[in-house]
Parts: structure tokens; sequence; C-alpha cells
């Protein structure tokens, strides 16, 4: 199952390692990344691979939530096909 | 990979905009469970609902976590009760509507909706029955919604009935009276009433469907509020295709729900329905939507033309979206469940009247309205009668849920919390329309219902 991790936040050292940190621990993998700054926000989108995951779905959410907030950001994951199902015909 | 501008314009929506599934229905057909002996089907009633939909809370949360969309209610639609207690040996129908309740209950959901009987045509004794159980099962149940369609464009309007339910949401205004009449709110009267509703309080499964099914309400008032600030001032043309391409995003959104909760419930995909359901949050109003059409208040005049084009564009955006689309489908204009509504109401400027003229060119009728305690059965009577007509004549589906709040006037307000929200009590007119009511028999269907 594939799903995009979305960081917005205020930019700071480490985002990318921490974020990706996390997921190693967890056998997640990374597929894509794209980072940008939206107005003053940085905005960081991963694609990612959770077939292999050693937690749940819930358990990854939880733990990626805990990341953002020791890094004052917000971090969240869903399934690809959302925002599939919203922009692709 | 997705653009980062895609990403975030869907993050956005479900954060700021409001954008969530208003609700999974699962309908349960209980015609198996009609039983001589009142307990034991009550049993039966209990015994599958709980079955059946056992897994359906869970599943919902489960997709809510996974696909980040809020998912606002999880609930139960079932057969019109009055076709299954008719079997039994009882005129006493509240027990059933309290097995519904404990199985709603049990099972985790938000509100179950089928203590309904269809009378448009002719009633039996068991529909009699259901009826007079209304106020009683209302104000002794929590969560179960009830309906009773008085008419339709193939059969006309039974005036009986209607009589019968102006009389019946006045003793339910009174038997909850401590709670503003809250009883009310869980109480519609149908003209062609739809089979696969999945909204509250008219939900029922209809006898022409399957054992077993997920229907899907979306919503997004909000998101097309958003979307309508973009093209200030320009043509209609741009401000239909606008709520067009916007409808389309959020029906497909929901067409993936109900396919997901479908597939891991085991449980076929009924419909979707493009619904857009405003809440009482700031932002979630479909009656700012109209006025950020142009109009400085909902209600003023313009509101009409404004809510006909709102509703046709839903459609049209929507319909490609997803395989089935059912149910009410099109926008919902309750008065006390939008911030908007709410407010337009309290001044004034949105009067009974024009929300009549509303509910002509909308997917629903005169929705969540608060009048004063003292207005008569008969008058009730009337504004159902005249908003089945609407339905019956038009072809569409109308409804009256109304709250005549005990001992309240114009001026007050009343409270009823969550997403039902607190409506301005309306003025109704003065004079007597219970001559008209007491004639009693039915209204003929219209000369377009003879189709064949």
């Amino acid at each position: 199952m594939r799903a995009i991790v979305t960081v917005i936040g205020k930019d700071r050292v480490g985002i990318i390692a921490a974020v990706c940190t996390c997921l190693s621990q967890h056998n997640v993998n990374v597929l894509d990344i794209s980072q940008t700054i939206l107005e003053t926000n940085f905005v960081m989108n991963m694609l990612a691979d959770t077939a292999s995951c050693t937690v749940t779905f819930a358990e990854l959410t939880g733990l990626l939530d805990q990341v953002g907030k020791d890094l004052g950001m917000s971090i969240r994951i869903q399934r690809e096909d959302i925002f599939d199902a919203m922009h692709r015909i | 990979m997705l653009n980062t501008k895609d990403i975030m314009q869907t993050i956005e929506m479900i954060d700021q905009q409001h954008l969530d599934i208003r609700t999974i229905t699962m309908g349960v057909s209980l015609l198996s469970c009609c039983d001589p002996d009142p307990k034991r089907a009550c049993q039966k009633i209990y015994d599958k609902i709980t079955r059946k939909a056992e897994h359906l809370v869970s599943t919902g949360e489960a997709i809510e976590g996974e696909y980040g969309i809020p998912i606002v209610n999880k609930r139960i639609s079932v057969t019109p009760m009055a076709l299954v207690a008719g079997a039994s040996e009882t005129d006493d129908y509240v027990p059933f509507a309290q097995a519904l309740d404990r199985a709603a209950k049990t099972c985790g959901v938000d509100f179950i909706g089928g203590f309904s009987a269809l009378v448009q045509k002719g009633m039996t004794e068991a529909d009699r029955n259901l009826i007079l159980s209304i106020p009683d099962a209302l104000a002794s149940t929590g969560i179960v919604c009830s309906s009773v369609n008085v008419g339709s464009t193939k059969a006309g309007i039974n005036m009986d009935a209607v009589r019968l339910m102006g009389e019946t949401i006045k003793s339910t205004a009174m038997r909850t009276a401590a709670q503003d009449g809250f009883g009310c709110a869980k109480l519609v009267v149908f003209c062609n009433a739809v089979e696969d509703n999945p909204f509250m309080a008219g939900a029922f499964h209809g006898v022409g469907e399957a054992e077993c099914v997920i229907n899907v309400g979306v919503s997004g008032p909000g998101v097309v509020c958003h979307a309508l600030q973009s093209v200030k001032g320009q043509p209609f043309d741009v401000v239909a295709e606008t709520i067009k391409k916007t409808a389309f995003r959020i029906t497909r959104m929901g067409q993936l729900v109900a396919q997901e909760a479908s597939r891991r419930l085991n449980v076929p995909f009924g419909i979707v329905d493009l619904s857009l359901a405003p809440t009482p949050a700031i932002g979630d109003s479909v009656a700012r939507i109209l006025e950020e059409m142009g109009l400085e208040a909902c209600g003023t005049h313009g509101t009409t033309a404004a809510l006909a084009l709102l509703n046709d564009a839903v459609k049209k955006g929507g319909v490609m979206a997803s395989s089935s689309v059912g149910g009410l489908s099109g926008a919902f204009i309750p008065v006390s469940e939008d911030e908007g509504m709410i407010a337009a109401a309290s001044s004034g400027h949105l009067t009974l009247d024009k929300l009549e003229a509303m509910t002509c060119v909308c997917s629903v009728g005169l929705d969540m309205i608060a009048v004063p305690g003292g207005t008569s059965a008969e008058t009730i009577a009337a504004i159902i009668a005249d908003e089945a007509a609407v339905g019956m004549v038009n072809s569409k589906t109308t409804a009256v849920r109304i709250i005549p709040a005990p001992g309240k006037t114009v001026g007050d307000t009343i409270e009823m919390g969550g997403l039902l929200g607190s409506a301005p009590v309306m003025p109704v007119h003065q004079p007597s329309s219970e001559a008209f009511i007491r004639r009693g028999g039915r209204i003929p269907a219209p000369m377009h219902s003879l189709k064949n």
C-alpha cells in the first residue's frame, strides 16, 4: 500500500532525517520526496510504500504524529488513493 | 508522484474547509424478523442489526484513519418498521423502537432510522399503530429516527395521514418539552420519500433494496464556498462550472470511501448521495454559498435562483464521479444546522414562505425549523400539505421536519446541540387552516403521474 506523508511547519534542521528515521525503523520504504516553501511554510511530501511496515497503519500514524510534535510541525500520513481519486481521472 | 499543489489542496479542504464524509449508512432489511410474538420479533431485530453492523463503526474509524478524511457519522437504516411490526399481535410499537435503540447503541452508531410508515395512498392498521406510537417512541429512545411518507407523485397526498402527522408532531413536541421538543428533530414527514437515503432523520431501508447495503453521504459546502471566492463577479456559467468541478472532486472521494467500506464489510455498495449537507460550524454553510454568489443575505430576492443553480451544478458534477448515485442528492437547507441560515432567519431575512419557495428547487424541504409552541396541529398539517404538494407536482422529494417548541415564541431560540444546532423560532401565518385540514381524504395525483 502506498501512502503520502505530508510535513508542514516552520523550516528547521533535521526534518527529513527525523521523518526518514521513523519510517525506516518500521521498514517503510520512501519512494519519492518533494519539498518546497509555500508562503512561509516548509512543505514536504513523501511517497512511501507501507507494504512491509512492521506496525499497523494506525500505529504508524501515531508515531509520525509524535515526531511532528517533537519537531513542532504537523505530520500526517494518508493513503495515496484519496489524492488520486480527487485529482486524477 | 502527485504534485504538491494537489496534495495541499486536499489537505486544506479537510483542515480548513470542513470537507468530510457526512455518513456511512448501512441499510439492513428486517423483513426476516417478522414474528407473531412481539417480544420475539424485537429480539430478532436486535440480533440481526447487531450481527450485520457489528463492525460498521470500527471499519469507518479505520478508513477515517488511513485516508485522513473525517467520517462524521456511522448510521443504520432499516426496513420501515410498520411492515415488520405489523406481523406481531400487538398495537403498541414502542418496544420495536426501543429494540432499534438498544441495537444501535450496542453497535456504537450515531443514529438509526426506519421507525417509519409509507402511507401515501392509504394506511394499514400497522401504519396507524406505528404513527400513534411515534411520540412515545421518540420520547423513550435516544437515537431512533422516524419518518412517514404521506404523499407521492403517483398516489397523491393522503390528507388523513397529513392531519394525523400534524397531531403527532404536536404530541412529540409535548412529550419532549423539557428538551424544547427535541423529539421532533428525529421525525420527518415526506412526499416522494427515497428508499436509499443515507441521511437522517429520513433514512429507511426500502423494500426494493437488498438484504444489506452500504450507502454514503458526502458533504462539503465549505469547499464549494471557498472555490466560489476565486470567481468573484464572474458570470453564472463560470459559477456553475466551478461548482461542478468541486462537486466532482468531493464525490470521487465519497465513492472511494463507499467502495472501501463495502469491500471491508463485505456488504454490497448501494449509492453515493451527492449532497451538500451543512453543519452549524462557521465555514460549513449552504447559505453562505448563496451569499457568495452575490446576495447580501440568504432569503433575499434571488435566493431561489441561486439555490437552483447550486443544486443542479452539484448533481451534474457529482454524477460523473460515482458509479451509482441515489438518495436525496442535492443541497440541503436545514435552518438549525446551517450557521448562515440561522443568521438569516434570526435577522428576519429568511422566512418560512421563502424557505418553501426554495424547497421547489433543492433536494429536501422545510427542514429543522422551529415554530412557536402554540402553533396548532392543523397549521402544522397545512404546512406539511403545502410542502407535499410541492413534491407531488414537481416529482421530487420534499419533507417537513418542524419543531413546535413548547413554551417558546417568536424571538426565542431553541438549542439542540451537536450537528442539530440551534434554531430561532420563526413566525407562522395566523389565519386558521382547520376547516381545510378537517376535510380529510386524498388529494388526487397530478395529471403527469399518468405516464404509462
